[in-house]
């Protein structure tokens, strides 16, 4: 039978890692979507967002200070690898996009790997303890996890949707050609778009951090679980990206509460489904390859 | 490197493979190293059929390996069986039929699409193996005890138990491994994946059904991988779980892009390059963990800088060394040129007074002597949403006809051609070819039928010779959409080698036939995307917009070739020039916001005053009025 407070609460559990995948693949997504690279490295974005956030922590001791410091050295590095390598990467295939973003990822995981080992490390849960929901009791940490992605995505959305910049990231991801031409400097907004895409990864990498501890290889698992995700929902969709990433989220937890070792199995049997199904994903549209 | 002899590249191989292990050992490769190169060259044989052949970039190869790896080795240890390489071929099989389930749903989609299944699949297969299946798999302990091959003469047997007998027994299986790709690649099977790789729209158009083709690809390259991951188990005599983590995958796609995709060797080169560097890095300079992060900035420069891995750079660099040939280049260039002009003087001398196509009349089906209607549109409509493209148009095209197409611009003429050969669905309405209602087919079908069309924006195989790209079209038309001869050579098929000369005269590039697309002028360009339709050896030929572009020296040679390009054949020209198409056709149909405005001899369109009013407005009335 089916014990239903331990459902429930994977449920939960669920939601937190959907959430966090959202953001991850909103930013995968939106750099896609705009740029027409698929970035191998996102997961390394990640990666580097939780490792800069646990070195602020460790000297600082505060996880505010943290979870600043990484987004900005991961939007920072993001824009670095925008302008010296990437750019010269748009009017070349995909597979080169690909295999140069490959490339990257593996130098990132491979630098942290020297500097601070293979070994995870961790950061503690700026709000211990457990709250009561009336029903069952869960780690606060969790909960305001919840949160505080919530108002990630929000922002995220208010960005894209509400202001002028990011009308002109919707037009790109629609045409950028077009946006070319109408005298906007197409270039710089990739540049943000890739910076910002890049930082929605690293602070996840980061707020997550106290959940699952950190290691050089910690993205390679959330990239493939983001693929899913992006095929799922839609490439280039935001709304499409937090639809899929909730998806995942679920799937991933419930199946887990039974085995988990089908997780992925049943991750896999969704996405096929929708391949099958809606063959743009949920949210896509045709068009977009 | 393929235009040399199978037989010579062959040699080649076995040379170096016979070689090797007397020079590699005083470069520092250790036996193992040695062995283990060649198992990952003939993973990556497979794998460059699938990426560079075919252009297909999977970052999930290491589910066929590992798959193929575990199951011969859960044959030799649990299962006891005492043949190895039956167990090997077992392995094969299973990690193709793999490869063809996985295939299915991967190829749904292309390129980026395609990368991120390829990867979600095979963490999939990596996830089932470790944990579920562990019982059968050893989960994260693998399989130990899997045992060496042997062979038994009769009298004696061999067994390849020592790092030197196992490198007999792996060169062998790479040599096989390379001589079937070898054939793979240049049989007519391996002339459409290359066709796919360039521009996978006219592949389809010309009536390859791409899909097909695709998925061969991808079960061939399941098949090496499952034999290479079998290799594996065979040479360490352990088969590690650890074959199928994505660390597999990425591995293979580095070497093969280090060694240079499209050339077979290039994972070879690219493994020899990887498993030396990664030995010498961290025993020799003890770098310890740090040697993976030195291949990945080799591995990000080497994209970086050397698109073509090092095959390529070689390639480029004997080119360079080779400047003054390189820098008479352009002289030759120009001769050439001058004489292709000449040449096409010639030829159109030769045409005003003996048409070319009059001299084999047997090549093409529209010789039959067939008369009526071949081709009809009932009612045909196009909506974009609001927008009515095409509304009602009714037309229809006898045999043996040649009718032109004129319009302002806007009137709809190429959404009209689109539905006609299907790359386009109609709003409404029917298109009835030869009898047959098409509506609602796909365009390889619709070629295949003998309904072909010449694009208004070239749509050529851009990295591919003229005679590469013609070649590609006609076997569309002399093996069907699709056939699996995978070890025919390409010259033994009859009829290609007529076809692709005849069409080279008809397109006047006869002189042209080994250069590659993207050296041509534009107005060779323009001629060979005509010749890929008309290779096809259609019933009907439909150009779209064929003197788009060209100087008028180049729309005078272009007219003369078509108009013997006409001769006894059905052909419907869109084109602006009214001019050139008057001369060349029979009657004209004129479109206008979508519809047919009038119909008639070239004669009554030139004098219609409705069609000086589309044309000019309301210019005619104030010029009668003059």
């Amino acid at each position: 039978m089916v014990n239903w407070p331990n459902f429930i609460s994977q449920c939960f559990n669920g939601l937190v890692l959907g959430a966090l995948l959202a953001l991850i693949s909103s930013g995968l997504t939106i750099i896609y979507g705009t740029l027409g690279i698929l970035n191998l490295a996102h997961g390394a974005m990640f990666m580097l967002g939780g490792y800069a956030g646990w070195l602020t922590y460790s000297y600082t001791g505060s996880f505010i200070a943290a979870v600043i410091a990484g987004s900005l050295f991961v939007m920072i590095v993001g824009v670095l690898v925008e302008r010296i390598i990437i750019r010269h990467f748009y009017s070349r295939p995909h597979e080169d996009q690909l295999l140069v973003t490959f490339g990257l990822g593996i130098c990132f995981v491979e630098l942290v790997r020297f500097f601070f080992g293979s070994l995870s490390k961790s950061v503690p849960a700026p709000l211990a303890g457990i709250t009561s929901l009336g029903f069952m009791f869960y780690p606060t940490y969790r909960l305001a996890l919840l949160g505080i992605v919530a108002v990630a995505l929000l922002v995220l959305y208010v960005v894209l949707y509400r202001t002028r910049i990011g009308m002109i990231v919707r037009a790109g991801i629609e045409d950028s050609v077009m946006v070319d031409s109408l005298g906007i400097d197409v270039y710089k907004v990739f540049m943000l778009v890739f910076g910002i895409g890049a930082m929605a990864a690293g602070f996840a990498g980061i707020i997550n951090a106290p959940v699952v501890s950190i290691a050089p290889d910690v993205g390679e698992a959330i990239l493939v679980q983001t693929f899913v995700v992006v095929v799922i929902g839609g490439v280039g969709s935001f709304p499409g990206a937090v639809l899929g990433g909730l998806i995942a989220g679920e799937i991933i937890s419930i199946t887990s509460m039974f085995n988990p070792g089908y997780s992925y199995v049943m991750l896999f049997v969704a996405m096929t489904l929708v391949l099958v199904l809606r063959p743009y994903g949920l949210l896509g549209t045709a068009g977009r390859e | 490197m393929f235009r040399q002899r199978l037989s010579f590249v062959a040699g080649l191989t076995a040379a170096g493979l016979i070689a090797a292990p007397f020079i590699l050992p005083y470069l520092g490769f250790t036996p193992t190293t040695i062995n283990r190169i060649l198992v990952w060259g003939v993973f990556g044989i497979g794998f460059d059929i699938l990426f560079g052949f075919t252009g297909l970039l999977s970052f999930g190869q290491s589910a066929f390996f590992g798959t193929g790896g575990m199951v011969a080795a859960y044959l030799l240890t649990i299962i006891n069986l005492p043949y190895v390489m039956a167990a090997l071929v077992i392995g094969t099989i299973i990690a193709g039929i793999f490869g063809y389930l996985v295939g299915m749903i991967a190829l749904r989609r292309t390129g980026i699409y395609f990368a991120m299944i390829t990867v979600a699949i095979a963490e999939v297969f990596f996830f089932v193996e470790f944990n579920p299946l562990s019982a059968y798999t050893g989960g994260e302990n693998g399989l130990p005890g899997v045992p060496s091959p042997s062979l038994y003469l009769g009298f004696t047997t061999i067994n390849f138990n020592s790092d030197k007998s196992l490198y007999t027994f792996l060169a062998f299986w790479f040599f096989i491994g390379m001589v079937i790709a070898l054939r793979i690649v240049r049989s007519p099977v391996g002339a459409v994946l290359r066709a796919i790789r360039d521009n996978p729209l006219r592949a389809t158009a010309v009536g390859h059904n791409i899909h097909g083709y695709k998925l061969t690809a991808f079960v061939v390259a399941a098949a090496y991988a499952g034999f290479a991951g079998g290799l594996l188990g065979v040479m360490q005599g352990f088969m590690p779980p650890d074959a199928f983590m994505f660390d597999t995958s990425g591995q293979l796609v580095m070497q093969t892009a280090i060694g240079g995709a499209g050339t077979l060797l290039g994972p070879l080169l690219g493994a020899t390059v990887w498993l030396y560097l990664s030995d010498f890095l961290q025993t020799t300079l003890q770098l310890g963990a740090a040697w993976k992060l030195v291949l990945g900035v080799i591995f990000v420069l080497l994209v970086c800088f050397l698109r073509r891995g090092l095959i390529g750079g070689i390639e480029d660099l004997h080119a360079w060394l080779m400047g003054g040939r390189k820098k008479g280049e352009p002289a030759v260039d120009k001769t050439l040129t001058n004489m292709t002009l000449n040449e096409e003087k010639a030829a159109k001398d030769a045409i005003a007074f003996e048409p070319v196509s009059a001299a084999m009349p047997a090549r093409h089906r529209a010789g039959d002597p067939k008369s009526g209607i071949i081709l009809e549109a009932r009612a045909l409509t196009k909506r974009y949403g609001g927008l009515v493209a095409n509304s009602d148009i009714d037309f229809k095209v006898r045999h043996g006809e040649r009718r032109g197409i004129i319009g302002p611009n806007g009137a709809g003429k190429t959404t009209f051609f689109k539905m006609l050969t299907c790359e386009v669905p109609p709003t409404s309405g029917q298109i009835i070819f030869e009898g047959r209602n098409i509506t609602g087919l796909i365009v390889t079908d619709v070629c295949q039928l003998g309904l072909s069309k010449s694009y208004q924006i070239n749509q050529l195989f851009n990295r591919l010779t003229v005679r590469e790209n013609l070649t590609i079209a006609a076997l569309a038309d002399l093996r069907g959409k699709f056939r699996l001869d995978l070890f025919r050579d390409l010259r033994s098929i009859s009829g290609l080698d007529e076809r692709v000369s005849h069409t080279l005269d008809l397109i006047n590039l006869t002189g042209r036939v080994d250069t590659p697309v993207s050296a041509l002028a534009y107005g060779e360009k323009r001629r060979l995307e005509v010749g890929l339709a008309l290779a096809t050896n259609p019933k009907l030929l439909l150009l779209d917009e064929p003197l788009a572009g060209m100087s008028p020296r180049e729309r005078i040679e272009t007219v003369a070739l078509l108009k013997s390009i006409g001769q006894g054949r059905t052909m419907v020209i869109i084109d602006h020039d009214m001019d050139s198409l008057f001369e060349l056709v029979e009657s004209v149909t004129v479109l206008q916001e979508g519809r047919v405005l009038v119909e008639g001899t070239p004669a009554e369109i030139k004098g219609n005053a409705k069609v000086q009013e589309a044309y000019l407005g309301g210019m005619h009335d104030a010029l009668a009025a003059e």
